[in-house]
């Protein structure tokens, strides 16, 4: 049997590090969360020379040991567990030449940890243009260690990587720096009371807030009396440490590292200056922020649209084919159609994703931040929520995973918990239908009244998420960095790479992740709507047979037949009137009767369709909730459209067609049908009141498992969703009542 | 006493020792120390952040920041 290792891949962000991942595992990954953290864990594997396996551990990405957010602490708590089933048989600290000096901060950390260490200096290819050279010999000598000169860009060096990770018992442990020079009197001290213990390692212990297992919980009490001393007295011994490692680094580099300064600068400073202008800067953000947009909102909808045909085949082979019982209505309407509700967002989490790692990778969304950080400020979000706001325009559920570039967790939180306020494209179906139905003609300054209303609707959501924002920024206590500092880092070009395998991870994240949870709801839902325990359910064929025997088919699906075949005769330019001879029936009059007979086939499942609904658990349900939403003008029948579009909001236009008994594919026929729905007052149930109240209640209400889906699984629990939920339904209910109660 | 925002684009400094105000950690990690050199290369078109380059770090940091920062002019 080979070996396996454990190699903990550890870096700066911004120095290529995925790349190194990347090009060391190949798809190789797997990726999922620390347990009962939000903090994403990437593992990969490769194969070395000598026949080791190396498990690689891919760590957030992270500028020292000294913890301000969840994602370092998982690397100090990794590197100071030695029972972590993870902990590191050899560390490789990956730097980018360019900012060496600073990377070799966390270097020398790692190795006063005596954690073997290799170091990789990545984006090589840059060297000349930036007028940098390097003794590596001597740099290897004065760091006590194994360096890799890399270029994830060319595929160079990767197998000097491999090659010094497979020879990772020869490396050297020692220590860098003495971190005890810095107050010898009190590391003196720590000695003498915890003489087994490491001296770094208890540095840190007293330093950091963390969970730390390693070092057993009694002493940490002798630990508190080390720290509550003296809280200002150990920022300044951590200064003092900063001061004395950037010494040994200058010291390590005077000799080995050196920058020609005028080829240094170029095209940073030329694209600085143009991406973030006074005018240019925004109007190049908005430009990309819309591209974005068209690309979410209307070319995904072509992919969309065809996976949805699939399905839908799919679904219809089996029902067709496969022998009819409940066991094929399950695996045709209830299996298939719920994969394929999950499958339909995959090309909007593609092409989102698609741009966000082009903007990560490129270096163009730390620039964003710097744009737009003072206009978030006043919310307590960052210049980096506004493309997931932006994005959640058309779709909360690729937005909601865009946060993930978010490092710091309480802005994340805040982004994912207000993103659905956002008016996301499943919501345009029901404005549009209930604006045609409720908003009178009109003009105000030249625009329709009706584009106004979509307009105020789409603000109106805008506006609700910031507000939120601003108001669980107040709310939230959570430990987060309290003061702002982004790096800047230098433009390059996408790898391509990179990008590819960003875009296969999320699409994946999503359809495993979040996938499971959609598919049981949907299935629930399914079977809600389909099936029923009353005996009227159970002979719906039978009575509504005989109530169209007995009274014919409705006024409604009388008046629809009638209108179709004057359509269609008036087509064919003959006169629908008394049929002169009936022994001598021309082809058409037979083709007449035909439709006629299609027709009132179609309308009799349309209305066995509707009855059934009616008496399915959800109709029940409907009814039951019907006293909850009579206040906001909503008969027990939207009560049932309400409660099937928690699936998904436009599902709402297609429940109400099932359960008016018209068909659902053609939306005139749905709106001119809701129409003439009456209340129990006689007048139109879609009123002015009625439809605002609706169409609030869907701007508010978190009507959309997938999106519930995802945000359990970006904040790894229940209970981010279920307060969203909550939150949300109540807010939509009392605004949507209101609404409803001041316009009737 | 000049601080980091009192700066013009393009101008230099030197760190100052910190006295009273000692920065965040992770400021000092990029480099801001005293008598390290630190450029103001752009200042936001809203006025705030300030963008620039510490000991060959470039940053981004927030005004009320940069006020607590001494610097001497070069």
């Amino acid at each position: 049997m080979s070996k396996t290792i454990n190699v903990a891949l550890i870096g700066n962000p911004n120095t290529g590090k995925t790349s190194v991942f990347n090009s060391l595992t190949g798809l190789n990954q797997k990726v999922g969360n620390y347990p009962g953290i939000t903090v994403e864990k990437k593992i990969g594997s490769c194969k070395l020379s000598n026949g080791i396996k190396a498990q690689i551990l891919d760590l957030p990405g992270t500028y020292s040991l000294n913890t301000t957010s969840l994602d370092e602490s998982v690397v100090v708590e990794l590197l100071m567990n030695k029972k972590d089933s993870l902990y590191p048989d050899v560390a490789v600290v990956v730097s980018d030449v360019e900012n060496l000096k600073r990377n070799l901060l966390l270097f020398t950390q790692i190795k006063d940890l005596k954690i073997p260490s290799i170091l990789v200096i990545n984006m090589a290819d840059q060297m000349p243009r930036k007028g940098i050279s390097i003794d590596v010999e001597l740099l290897e000598k004065q760091l006590d260690t194994k360096i890799a000169v890399v270029s994830t860009r060319k595929g160079e060096g990767i197998e000097k990587i491999k090659d010094l990770i497979a020879a990772y018992d020869t490396l050297s442990n020692s220590p860098n720096t003495d971190v005890s020079v810095i107050d010898p009197t009190y590391f003196e001290r720590l000695k003498t009371v915890f003489p087994k213990e490491d001296i770094y390692k208890l540095w840190l212990v007293i330093t950091q807030d963390v969970n730390f297992t390693s070092i057993e919980k009694k002493s940490l009490d002798r630990l508190t009396s080390f720290q509550t001393k003296k809280k200002e007295e150990l920022k300044k011994l951590q200064h003092r440490e900063t001061v004395l490692r950037y010494q040994f680094i200058n010291g390590v580099l005077k000799e080995s590292y050196k920058v020609d300064y005028p080829s240094a600068k170029g095209l940073r400073a030329s694209l600085d200056k143009i991406l973030m202008h006074k005018i240019f800067g925004y109007v190049i953000f908005f430009a990309i922020l819309l591209l974005i947009f068209q690309a979410i909102f209307e070319w995904s909808s072509y992919p969309s649209d065809w996976i949805d045909e699939q399905f839908a085949f799919v679904s219809d082979w089996i029902k067709n084919t496969l022998p009819p019982g409940i066991l094929t209505n399950l695996l045709s309407e209830g299996i298939i159609t719920g994969i394929g509700g999950i499958a339909v967002f995959i090309p909007q989490i593609a092409f989102l994703f698609l741009f966000i790692s082009i903007l990560e990778e490129s270096g163009y969304m730390s620039r964003v931040v710097f744009l737009m950080d003072k206009l978030m400020r006043p919310f307590g979000l960052s210049g980096k929520s506004v493309v997931p706001l932006i994005s959640g325009t058309a779709c909360a559920i690729p937005a909601v995973m865009a946060t993930r570039t978010i490092e710091n967790w309480k802005e994340r939180l805040i982004t994912i918990l207000v993103v659905p306020f956002t008016t996301c494209s499943a919501r345009l179906p029901v404005y549009l239908i209930l604006i045609a139905l409720v908003i009178p003609e009109g003009t105000f300054l030249g625009i329709s009244f009706k584009a106004l209303t979509l307009f105020l609707l789409y603000l109106i959501g805008f506006a609700m998420a910031l507000f939120s924002a601003m108001a669980l920024n107040k709310m939230l206590k959570i430990r987060s960095r309290s003061f702002f500092m982004i790096e800047m880092p230098t433009y390059r070009l996408p790898l391509f790479k990179n990008v590819f395998y960003t875009v296969v991870e999320k699409t994946k994240s999503f359809v495993f992740g979040a996938g499971k949870i959609i598919l049981a709801i949907s299935i629930i839902l399914w079977f809600l709507g389909s099936y029923g325990y009353s005996e009227n359910f159970k002979n719906a064929e039978e009575i509504v047979s005989q109530r169209i025997e007995e009274n014919g088919l409705n006024d409604y699906s009388k008046n629809y037949i009638k209108k179709n075949l004057l359509n269609y005769s008036e087509n064919k330019g003959q006169p629908t009137g008394s049929i002169p001879n009936p022994l001598k029936i021309t082809p058409e009059q037979d083709s007449l009767r035909i439709l006629n007979n299609q027709l009132f086939e179609r309308a009799k499942n349309q209305e066995i369709a509707s009855y059934k609904l009616e008496h399915s658990f959800i109709g029940y349900a409907g009814k039951a909730i019907e006293p909850i939403v009579k206040p906001l003008g909503y008969d027990w029948k939207i009560g049932i459209a309400v409660i099937t579009s928690f699936a998904a909001r436009e599902v709402f236009v297609g429940t109400l067609a099932t359960i008016y008994s018209v068909g659902n594919d053609e939306e005139e026929t749905i709106k001119n049908r809701m129409a003439a729905e009456l209340n129990d007052k006689g007048k139109p149930l879609f009123n002015l009141a009625s439809g605002v109240s609706l169409m609030l209640f869907y701007a508010f209400a978190m009507q959309c498992m997938s999106t519930l889906a995802i945000v359990k699984r970006e904040t790894n629990s229940w209970k981010w969703p279920l307060i969203q939920l909550i939150f949300m339904s109540l807010f939509a209910y009392v605004v949507a009542m209101s609404a409803y109660q001041i316009l009737s | 006493m000049a601080n980091l925002t009192e700066l013009k684009v393009g101008q230099r400094a030197i760190i100052k020792e910190y006295h009273s105000f000692l920065p965040h950690i992770k400021l000092l990690e990029m480099g801001c120390l005293p008598g390290n050199t630190v450029e103001l290369v752009q200042i936001a078109p809203l006025n705030d952040p300030i963008y620039i380059n510490v000991n060959g770090s470039h940053i981004a940091i927030r005004k009320s920041t940069a006020a607590k920062i001494e610097i001497e002019l070069l």
